[in-house]
């Protein structure tokens, strides 16, 4: 489409620190787009090169098939909401918001800004200083300031990082909202995984300055492309595959730890024979004896060593006969009675919610979601 | 208020700036009225001071000096004024400790005890600043005078002989260095205490840190690059300065200063004016060099 | 216990610092007994009403102001430019600019007072006015850089990226948000530099041939016996000042209103 967003083999180095890496990505015209990366992934120098605050190394980018690469900030259709905002401190909240019509020449700005604030719902607010208003209200100036110039692109850089949990739930549905309602594209860099699920319709996985996934929260929540996705995005658990595949059928069969487990072959994303058999916590089963297993599901045994009650589901860790514990998360349905620590049992899954990544050379089962870093 | 910003700004920490792309030359456009200035104004008179210290010392300003490499100026310049020297030194220690022991609980109580009155007292500090320093010194004297209430209150209380006096004496001198340097050592010390997160304090006292042992544990060590600014801008004006010798004091308590001042304006010794004077920038540089070693606060500089 | 100690402590210092101020101040309303003394003798408002009475005293006051506001001016302009290079540009020669800036305020002032004139002497420069002037300016010069560059290094660099983000182009970034944001420590270096250049004695001292300003005054008639006026002139001075800082800070709070 016309408007459509390109980087095309994007590098950017500081020096001997490469932190975008031959990146090449698509946002369609419209999108809400997500970066999603621990810090230090290079979302951000990604976000700041479209802005023109950074100049790529090598690569181009282009907005509406126009290369826009060596352009100035203030030449580029492109404006941002700043992480903890940038609002201009010795200027009222009008003129703030404002200042990009200024600039273009607008004369009669007061309309604009009038129409922007009752937007982001601070009609009675024109009038005061910055630092007179909450973080949320301010994180609402900082939209308006941006939004007023009706950008092609409006880039957002850990826009809610700031704010407290619930403020940050309700401006996740607001700005959901304003994005649907004025239908400008949306690039909104992340840490936490929750914000760029619920918001973006398209999500791209950082790390060390690549793409690992790209695609809809659900495809790549249920179908990760990596192990570094499968435990950032969510929680899961890989076991450590020996010996290769075996074809039967539409299935593959793989060995791990003893026992053959088969995945449907449009679930699996190996291409050696070094294996990870994935699955989520939330797809794994507790019962009690080998007999209660549904048929056509795949199972092992193992002890329960802890359960915490988290609300709408308990978790528990099992001890497999290896010594690799599991995660399984029960969902506190009222179904199944609650199992204490000490107990034998059998966990169970549906193959086709299973899968297959590539594993590195001498990596174990991963069963941990990598820690996310607050910014 | 500004000198504030002194000791803010030796005592932090100086981040590289972000690279800039493009017009490499800007910076140095930027950088070449003020840095000409210091070096023709600056630097180039402290070449020509080195120049000066070599000259004949049989010449004369009418005669004219002429270049001989005379070294030998230095050892008969120490040899004639090392008094001098160590008077300057001693007297410049004394008074930076003094005001060490001053300005610390009055920077603390700034910082961290004074509440909405922060901003006052800190003008309060400045404030007196504003009355010229000749003045300051000379009300000075009038306060030590042998018949001022102060001596008279102190002959009473027999803490001062029936005949002792303030005026005229070391005493005099460096409580006059204590008192005009006094502002030098608090700002820094303040701009460091005010960065001090009183939860530190409580963590000690919480880990069985009584008062005593969480002020040398926590507070001083946290608050080390103000004092070193603050003992450095404090020490090496009091060393050069001749003012409270000349006012509150008497020939003996003559510092270095006092000579150099006299050597360049009354005698017109320029070769040995300007070896004193190179003299006591030695020390001076060589002291300061060595104590920011020695307290590891070596960004300072 | 200990919060009061402090605080008492903290108090006494800043009343020992006052002590000289209520002095001069007292002083100021003296109708001395004679020329050299200098104890309070009768109640006066003489010296207030005709603070010129000495002669040349108000001179050497008007050309004490006459020195500092052109050493200000000059000092502030080029402090300001070279603080913007340091706190804004990587270059080469960055350490041995910070050792130009840092030496001076290392240096005791008779070293500085001295070579200089030890310049001029050799330049065959005669002393007066304008050698005051550079002198002050080079003094003045670290001072404003220091400071200048103590706000910057506070500026948040996204908001300059803001501005540009917003259609402002390099020159409009600057006046528009740098300079606005900047100013408050471009006034503090200048009434530094303004104070430092009409109260400095030593360095004058050494490079104003015949040029008398205030300090010069005060200090010659030390010898002779010190006019009341001076006191009303140092009182007049500690006032003003105190206004200067009472304004700027009821200023600061009305923006901030």
């Amino acid at each position: 489409m016309s408007g459509d967003l390109r980087l095309t083999n994007v590098t950017k180095s500081f020096g001997p620190f490469t932190a975008v890496d031959d990146l090449t990505l698509t946002v369609p015209q419209g999108a809400f787009f997500a970066l999603l990366g621990a810090s230090g992934c290079g979302k951000t120098t990604t976000l700041r090169m479209v802005a023109g605050l950074e100049e790529p190394s090598a690569g181009q980018v282009t907005l509406g098939g126009t290369d826009i690469t060596r352009l100035r900030p203030y030449q580029r259709p492109v404006n941002t909401v700043f992480q903890s905002y940038a609002l201009f401190p010795h200027l009222s909240i009008t003129e703030n918001v404002a200042f990009g019509l200024r600039r273009k020449g607008v004369k009669n700005v007061a309309p604009q800004v009038e129409q922007m604030l009752s937007l982001v719902q601070l009609d009675d607010f024109g009038g005061r200083r910055p630092h007179q208003l909450s973080g949320g209200q301010q994180q609402r100036v900082a939209l308006a300031r941006a939004l007023i110039n009706h950008p092609q692109v409006l880039l957002l850089d850990e826009p809610l990082g700031a704010l407290d949990l619930k403020l940050r739930r309700q401006m996740q549905i607001e700005l959901k909202r304003i994005q649907t309602e004025v239908g400008i594209t949306f690039v909104h860099v992340t840490h936490d995984q929750e914000e760029a699920m619920t918001m973006a319709d398209t999500v791209a996985v950082m790390n060390d300055g690549r793409i690992e996934q790209l695609g809809a929260p659900a495809e790549i929540y249920e179908f990760p492309a990596t192990p570094f996705v499968a435990n950032f995005l969510g929680q899961s658990n890989l076991l450590a595959g020996t010996g290769g595949l075996a074809r039967s059928g539409d299935d593959l069969s793989i060995t791990a730890h003893g026992s053959r487990f088969t995945v449907p072959a449009a679930r699996s994303r190996a291409t050696g024979d070094k294996i990870y058999l994935g699955v989520r916590p939330e797809k794994l089963h507790l019962v009690t004896s080998e007999a209660d297993v549904p048929s056509g599901f795949q199972h092992l045994t193992g002890t329960v060593t802890d359960s915490s009650y988290v609300g709408v589901s308990t978790q528990y860790l099992v001890r497999t006969a290896w010594d690799t514990e599991l995660s399984v998360f029960a969902p506190n349905s009222g179904l199944g009675g609650s199992l204490p620590p000490g107990a034998e049992v059998t966990v169970a899954w549906n193959p086709a919610h299973a899968f297959l990544l590539d594993r590195l050379d001498g990596a174990g089962d991963a069963t941990h979601a990598l820690v996310e870093e607050r910014a | 208020m500004s000198v504030a910003a002194i000791g803010a700004g030796t005592g932090s920490k100086q981040n590289e700036p972000p690279q800039k792309t493009g017009r490499a030359w800007l910076p140095y456009l930027l950088l070449l009225p003020a840095g000409l200035w210091l070096l023709l104004f600056f630097a180039l008179p402290l070449v020509q001071l080195g120049a000066t210290s070599l000259y004949d010392p049989t010449g004369s300003l009418s005669t004219g000096y002429a270049m001989t490499w005379s070294f030998g100026n230095y050892p008969e310049a120490l040899d004639a004024y090392k008094w001098h020297f160590l008077r300057s030194l001693g007297y410049a220690a004394v008074a930076t400790a003094i005001c060490l022991l001053l300005g610390y609980p009055l920077a603390y109580a700034i910082a961290h005890r004074a509440g909405r009155w922060k901003n006052v007292l800190l003008v309060g500090v400045i404030a007196p600043f504003f009355t010229s320093f000749l003045i300051r010194t000379l009300a000075w004297k009038t306060i030590l005078s042998d018949n001022g209430p102060l001596v008279e209150a102190l002959r009473t209380l027999h803490l001062l002989g029936a005949d002792g006096r303030l005026l005229a004496t070391p005493t005099a001198v460096i409580m006059g260095l204590v008192y005009n340097f006094l502002p030098f050592m608090v700002l820094p010390l303040y701009a460091s205490l005010e960065r001090l997160d009183q939860r530190l304090l409580e963590a000690a006292g919480d880990l069985y840190a009584g008062p005593v042992s969480t002020f040398w544990k926590v507070t001083l060590p946290l608050s080390m690059p103000g004092v070193v600014a603050g003992t450095l801008l404090t020490f090496i004006p009091a060393t050069g300065d001749y003012i409270n010798a000349e006012l509150l004091g008497t020939p003996r308590e003559y510092m270095i200063g006092n000579v150099i001042d006299s050597a360049f304006l009354v005698r017109l010794d320029y070769p040995q004016a300007a070896a004193l004077s190179f003299l006591l920038m030695a020390v001076v540089l060589l002291v300061v060099f060595v104590y920011v070693r020695r307290s590891g606060t070596e960004e300072i500089l | 216990m200990r919060r009061h100690w402090v605080l008492v402590t903290g108090l006494l210092v800043l009343l020992y610092l006052f002590l000289p101020i209520f002095v001069v101040a007292a002083l100021s309303f003296n109708e001395p007994s004679s020329r050299l003394s200098y104890d309070f003798h009768r109640f006066t408002l003489d010296n207030w009403a005709n603070p010129c009475g000495p002669g040349d005293m108000c001179d050497a006051v008007g050309r004490s102001i006459e020195i500092a506001l052109l050493a200000t001016l000059i000092a502030t302009v080029l402090g300001t430019l070279m603080a913007f290079a340091l706190a804004r540009h990587r270059f080469r020669g960055r350490d041995a600019t910070n050792l130009l800036i840092f030496m001076p305020m290392a240096t005791p002032e008779v070293v500085m007072g001295s070579s200089l004139l030890a310049l001029f002497v050799a330049g065959g420069v005669s002393l007066g006015f304008w050698t005051v002037v550079v002198a002050h300016v080079m003094f003045c010069v670290s001072f404003v850089v220091v400071t200048v560059k103590a706000r910057l290094a506070g500026l948040d660099p996204r908001l300059e990226e803001a501005a540009m983000d917003l259609y402002a182009g390099e020159w409009q970034t600057f006046y528009r948000i740098t300079l606005p944001l900047v100013a408050p420590g471009i006034v503090a270096a200048a009434l530094l530099s303004f104070s430092l250049s009409f109260d400095d004695f030593i360095i004058t001292n050494f490079n104003s041939g015949t040029t008398v300003t205030f300090p010069m005054y005060v200090w010659g008639a030390a010898q002779r016996g010190i006019p009341p006026q001076v006191n009303v002139i140092g009182t007049a001075m500690f006032l003003i000042a105190v206004l200067i800082v009472v304004a700027g800070e009821i200023i600061n709070r009305r923006r901030a209103a």
